[in-house]
């Protein structure tokens, strides 16, 4: 079943460029990262650019409407993703634990829909 | 009666007694096999409503667990070859079409069907599922309970606790929440989330009593005995077995004629489950004896000193609240600290904790009614009564409310004599 690692977090919580604790968290998503690939569970994951580069979208009575800025005015933001392929929620949860963020942020996990037209 | 008549009844009987004391092993045992939570309860639904007839007319089988067994089985086959497409049909069906192929012997007896019911458990309790439909689903599936007893235990109505358990059983399909006990890393705490759900059930019962329908703290005592036969030798599943069975012992006691809450220290204790206590000590020494304390062996273990002798062990008590709160520093523990180290001699300093505990405790009722005691005791009759009217707005129910008037009533009386011990704050654990 394949589950996508949802990273949620408050930039202003984020450690600093250059402190021991980026290099820290650095070094824990490129753990994370290794771990999920020689496991054989990886499928797929970006990080994603500041919510101060987001343009939103949506149509109204057949007008497309752009907007500045991210979806939803809150604190924590998403940063990323992960998509893995595992055997059940404990699994995923257990992978979601690996990654640094959730230190100060929030993973939120959620199984993939499934088109499987044989389903 | 004719003999069809008593017939029916005898098959009516024995199918509520499976559906209450099977259901949960025959639901785990179909689910290990399934893979699949909602289908397995339909097909023994189905197999239930099978029964019914079948017994009515040949009557009731050598095993019939056994029996309602294989009929779900071949059930949830029948659900699978209606409800999905053919490439599905082929992958689902083979192994339960082995089974079947398997089983020439249909009435099976009941020792061969796997015990799966740990697995069911943390699978209910798992912490991806809200707490509350965790409770609901454990007592729906391993107890046994209909949606309607469960919304009426937690004064819910019976379309919102039907779609709490259907929300519940569709994640645990649509996430793969696992239908498999911890491993060893895992295991403490995923033990704690079942003991939690399990307590909050026992308190749920002892809370309203047995006033309708199942006695809901019967009900966790006997879930509680199930994980510690399954699971023998954990010192929690004891403890939490034993600080049941110790609080349940006194039940009789609890509440006057007149259905007001009796303090601890003036219940009668001819009134106390002599048996339960007995067990109960027996199990809490025997967890503590393994060298490996948690908060339910020491919670326990108070209890125990509460039933144990002419009088509760106050010294003894304290200490081990001091203990709790180490596992447990949440207000209401350090509450209880207070009112045993009151009782053990030191007052003042009782009193002291109460008040730095204000901010925290303000609108739990028993804080209340703890300082008002300790006030009475210090001689701060005004302080006193300004406390039990605030316990009293706050009175959870009627039997608690009687008990804090009539405090209240003898303050006003004033000072006859020296009254009675103080209204120990009902333990909730924490």
């Amino acid at each position: 079943m394949k589950y996508m690692l949802l990273i949620y977090n408050d930039p202003a919580l984020e450690p600093a460029y250059g402190t021991p604790e980026f290099k820290e968290m650095m070094g824990g998503f490129f753990a994370a990262n290794e771990k999920m690939a020689a496991d054989g569970v990886l499928r797929g994951g970006e990080g994603l650019q500041g919510i101060e580069t987001a343009t939103s979208l949506r149509i109204k009575g057949g007008k497309v409407e752009t907007m500045d800025g991210p979806f939803a005015e809150t604190k924590e933001h998403l940063g990323g993703y992960y998509v893995i392929e595992v055997d059940n929620l404990d699994a995923a949860l257990n992978y979601a634990a690996l990654i640094p963020s959730a230190h100060f942020g929030t993973i939120e996990v959620r199984p993939l829909m499934d088109y499987n037209p044989a389903g | 009666m004719t003999q069809a008549a008593s017939g029916a009844l005898a098959v009516t009987k024995a199918i509520t007694r499976l559906a209450r004391e099977d259901r949960g092993r025959l639901l785990s045992a179909l689910i290990a096999k399934l893979g699949d939570f909602s289908l397995a309860e339909e097909a023994l639904q189905d197999a239930m409503v099978s029964a019914v007839e079948h017994w009515g007319r040949s009557g009731i089988p050598a095993s019939p667990q056994g029996w309602l067994l294989s009929v779900a089985n071949r059930k949830a086959i029948d659900r699978i070859r209606k409800g999905r497409t053919q490439a599905r049909i082929a992958r689902d069906l083979v192994p339960l079409l082995d089974d079947e192929a398997r089983e020439d012997n249909r009435e099976n007896d009941r020792d061969m069907i796997p015990d799966e019911r740990l697995r069911l458990i943390f699978t209910c309790c798992h912490p991806a599922i809200e707490q509350k439909s965790q409770v609901a689903l454990t007592l729906r599936t391993l107890g046994g309970l209909s949606t309607c007893e469960i919304a009426r235990a937690f004064l819910d109505q019976e379309a919102t606790m039907g779609q709490r358990l259907s929300r519940a059983k569709a994640k645990i399909a649509a996430a793969r929440i696992p239908f498999a006990v911890p491993d060893s890393g895992e295991w403490q705490e995923r033990l704690n989330a079942v003991l939690c759900v399990i307590y909050l059930i026992f308190n749920a019962g002892y809370t309203a009593g047995p006033t309708h329908g199942r006695d809901l703290a019967d009900e966790a005592i006997w879930l509680a005995r199930i994980l510690n036969r399954l699971r023998p030798g954990d010192p929690e599943i004891e403890g939490c077995l034993a600080l049941m069975l110790l609080t349940d012992a006194r039940r009789a006691a609890r509440l006057s004629e007149a259905g007001a809450t009796v303090a601890l220290a003036e219940q009668d204790r001819t009134r106390w489950n002599r048996g339960m206590i007995g067990e109960g000590v027996a199990l809490v020494e025997t967890a503590l004896a393994r060298g490996r304390p948690g908060p339910y062996q020491i919670k326990a273990a108070i209890a125990a000193c509460h039933c144990e002798g002419d009088h509760s062990d106050w010294l003894q008590i304290a200490a081990l609240y001091g203990v709790l709160a180490t596992y447990e520093p949440t207000p209401i523990v350090r509450l209880n600290a207070a009112v045993a180290r009151a009782e053990a001699g030191a007052l003042a300093a009782a009193i002291a904790e109460l008040d730095a505990l204000e901010d925290d405790l303000d609108a739990y009722q028993p804080f209340h009614a703890a300082r008002a005691e300790l006030a009475r005791r210090a001689g701060n009759m005004d302080a006193a009564r300004h406390a039990y009217r605030r316990a009293v707005e706050l009175a959870p129910s009627p039997a608690d409310a009687a008990f804090l008037e009539g405090r209240l009533d003898t303050l006003h009386q004033k000072e006859k004599a020296e009254p009675s011990a103080p209204p120990h704050p009902s333990f909730t654990g924490g």
